[in-house]
């Protein structure tokens, strides 16, 4: 009877483990790598909005023509997909393209032989990019990825009715940025909007700023780990003028509880309260969306400001390069085989590159100037274009260029320099640990 | 005298006999039939759980293969400064949530008890936070307090128009206050059926002897709520030391690290800085805090030995 029991018992537990492991097996639903359709075959995850149609228009495309290599497609938001394509490359479960944003992350995966060389394996993809682009797919010379999408630098808009009305020229230099700042706060307009509950849009003002007053190395010793790279006089001086900015007012007094998600700093510019938006230049497609008459009328863009005595160049640029594939280290040879064949075949291929710049984006490919100029939004992606192919230096946004635990504290740090929690010293001392 | 103290005696045997059957199984259903949820229970709480502790003395990044690193992690999460600084913040914030939840919660519930109509169509107001999502609840939110185009403009208020969420020294109370008005409908609920199991006749006798309002809330509603105060105090203490997703949603930790409370930092270190023994070790800190605080609140209220309050009625 006992022992009836306890054997009933164990057998009833067994059946219900075995029923909890379905179950657990069952919400994972499509596992990453295996193909809902089929087995073997190669996959990609995207994500959504902006001109992510346009990839999953030329990922249709090469279906219909090769039938027997038949990529599937599907996408995501992008703060899910960050956060799940990390577990996924992990657990050896990627996708066969693996997107990223280039820089620390993409160093991981290749440090770890989770993607593969690509080195030679893309036909001429490489000679038509633009080499300030083309260089963001590369770990220590050897390329690992290759842009998917559009240039992002990051542009300084503003509203053309603000200047006009108060007689103002936009600033062109750090002092004369103080000098506007304090003319239209005079006026009852806030210089600039910022998002500073997002954190990020107070990365693109230390990265220009550094960037003016010491060119690209000092960043640079930072990413090669060299100690105490942040003591590189560049940081501290950017960082005192951020704050000299804050404390003039040039922000207002509650730009940290204004948030990007809602775009609520783009629309501080064409309500016309603020004059002024350091943003990357994605943010043209948002104006043209929810003020598209002010767009036309009204939205001036140009390059940040140069500092006086910097030694960094005025045309270099900060931003997002581009998006990247690479392609996964895990997937079968058909699988990566597949994906090759389509990024040589139609990565950047004519129908994409129509597509895109209808869509309002900026292939990083050379060559495309006349294409750009004759577009609807031909002004502002010609601009961006150019920005793009003449900088001597195109440098990724800082929280993507360094590895993630490194890249919290910078943001962390960043908050509370801003908020005036902590001094110029202090946020130096504290990155300074993190290497 | 020897009586009056025999049949209490009896009456204590026979419910002991009573509880001693039922506990052999004889009379009531089959241990068996909890194995399932025990299965379910060691599956999704156990494991995991025993996960997490060895976790917390490795060394991971979530991409490469997780190396032992002794009681380093340890080390290095509780001489973090940002997560000791959450450990305070996650103390002030249990604390001020709690001091500002439970008399509301209360009251509400003591209101809601009411039999008047306009009474039930208030409580279905007050009951509707508890059905949103905090997602949701978190964005609305974030918008209605922009001070550029949230409700300051709406009612062009100088005073709306404040640095709500912007402000280090405010975020966590602005914080305190959106938890609270999502999760004061459920402990009002349960106030509400606590008040409601009272019985008339206590405050009727009370009336009759001349006690007022007052005197018949301190004196009668409240000992007579002293289980349900329990059970909601329990539910809040636990859930603002686990709180989470709102507060994720709403500032993200921000401004600077001002409402960064332990479950957030412990998914920030996990999920952003991909620092899993650091994560894993906050998250073991928080199931033996929380373990801790149920365990003491269930000894300081004497829960274990819980009795009837209504006694000779």
């Amino acid at each position: 009877m006992n022992s009836t029991a306890s054997r009933r018992s164990f057998l009833g537990f067994s059946g219900a483990s075995a029923l909890a492991l379905g179950l657990a097996a069952c919400e994972g639903g499509t596992q990453p790598g295996e193909n809902p359709d089929g087995a073997g075959s190669a996959n990609v995850w995207i994500l959504t909005g902006g001109m992510w149609p346009v990839i999953s228009d030329s990922v249709s495309r090469w279906n219909e023509a090769h039938p027997d290599q038949e990529i599937s497609v599907e996408e995501f938001e992008n703060d899910a997909y960050k956060e799940r394509i990390r577990t996924a490359v992990g657990a050896g479960q990627a996708p066969t393209l693996v997107l990223s944003w280039g820089g620390g992350t993409l160093a991981d995966y290749a440090n770890n032989d989770q993607i593969i060389d690509l080195s030679g394996s893309t036909g001429d993809l490489e000679e038509r990019l633009l080499p300030s682009v083309a260089q963001n797919g590369q770990v220590d010379g050897t390329t690992y990825a290759v842009p998917v999408n559009d240039v992002q630098p990051v542009v300084l808009f503003y509203n053309r009715d603000i200047f006009d009305e108060h007689g103002l020229e936009v600033p062109t230099t750090y002092e004369e940025m103080l000098s506007v700042s304090a003319e239209l706060q005079d006026n009852d307009v806030l210089p600039f909007a910022l998002a500073g509950a997002s954190v990020w849009p107070e990365l693109k003002w230390i990265q220009y700023l550094t960037d003016r007053i010491g060119g690209p190395e000092a960043f640079q010793a930072v990413l090669d780990g060299e100690p105490d790279a942040w003591s590189h006089p560049a940081f501290l001086e950017a960082t005192t003028r951020i704050q000299e900015l804050v404390e003039t007012g040039a922000f207002g007094d509650n730009y940290a509880s204004v948030a990007a998600d809602q775009n609520a700093d783009i629309a501080l510019v064409h309500t016309g309260r603020a004059a002024m938006l350091l943003w990357l230049s994605s943010a043209y497609a948002t104006f043209r969306s929810d003020a598209a008459e002010f767009t036309e009328s009204a939205l001036g863009w140009t390059q940040f400001p140069s500092v006086e005595g910097g030694a960094g160049d005025p045309a270099n640029i900060v931003g997002n390069p581009a998006n990247v594939f690479s392609v996964s280290s895990a997937a079968s040879d058909e699988e990566q085989e597949a994906a090759l064949g389509w990024i040589s075949e139609q990565l950047y291929d004519d129908t994409q590159i129509e597509e895109m710049i209808a869509a309002g984006a900026v292939p990083p490919v050379q060559g495309i100037a006349d294409q750009l100029a004759e577009s609807e939004n031909g002004d502002f992606l010609t601009f961006s274009y150019d920005l793009a192919s003449e900088a001597p230096h195109f440098q990724l946004s800082w929280d993507q260029a360094l590895p993630p635990g490194p890249a919290q504290e910078l943001l962390t740090n960043l908050s509370q320099l801003f908020l005036m929690q902590i001094t110029p010293e202090e946020f130096v001392d504290n990155m300074n640990a993190t290497l | 005298m020897a009586l009056s103290t025999d049949q209490p005696d009896i009456g204590t045997r026979t419910t002991a006999q009573r509880t001693n059957s039922s506990g052999s199984g004889r009379g009531g259903p089959s241990f068996l039939m909890a194995v399932p949820a025990l299965a379910f229970f060691a599956a999704f709480a156990l494991i995991p759980l025993g996960g997490v502790v060895v976790l917390s003395f490795m060394e991971w990044d979530g991409l490469s293969s997780p190396q032992w690193a002794g009681l380093a992690k340890w080390e290095q999460t509780l001489a973090d400064p940002v997560t000791r600084h959450a450990m305070w913040l996650t103390f002030v914030f249990t604390a001020v949530s709690y001091v500002f939840q439970a008399p509301v919660a209360l009251l509400l519930g003591v209101f809601m008890a009411g039999r008047q109509r306009y009474r039930a169509f208030l409580s279905v107001l007050y009951f509707l936070p508890l059905v949103f999502s905090a997602a949701a609840v978190g964005i609305t939110f974030q918008s209605l307090l922009d001070p550029n185009f949230g409700l300051s403009r709406a009612f062009n208020s100088e005073f709306l128009g404040q640095n709500w969420l912007g402000d280090p020294d405010l975020a966590l109370f602005v914080v305190v206050f959106v938890v609270a008005w999502c999760f004061v409908p459920l402990h009002s609920l349960l106030y509400q059926a606590g008040v409601r199991q009272i019985p008339e006749s206590l405050y009727e006798a009370a009336t009759i002897d001349g006690a007022g309002r007052l005197a018949r809330f301190v004196n009668i509603t409240l000992p007579q709520l002293r289980y349900t105060i329990i059970t909601s105090s329990t539910l809040m203490l636990v859930g603002s030391l686990t709180y989470f997703d709102l507060i994720f949603v709403l500032t993200g930790g921000g401004p600077g690290g001002a409402t960064r409370i332990l479950p957030l930092d412990m998914y920030l270190t996990g999920f952003r800085s991909y620092d899993m023994g650091q994560a894993s070790a906050i998250a073991v800190i928080l199931v033996a805090v929380g373990l801790a605080l149920g365990l003491a609140l269930n000894r300081l209220s004497g829960a274990s030995k819980m009795e009837s309050q209504q006694a000779g009625l």
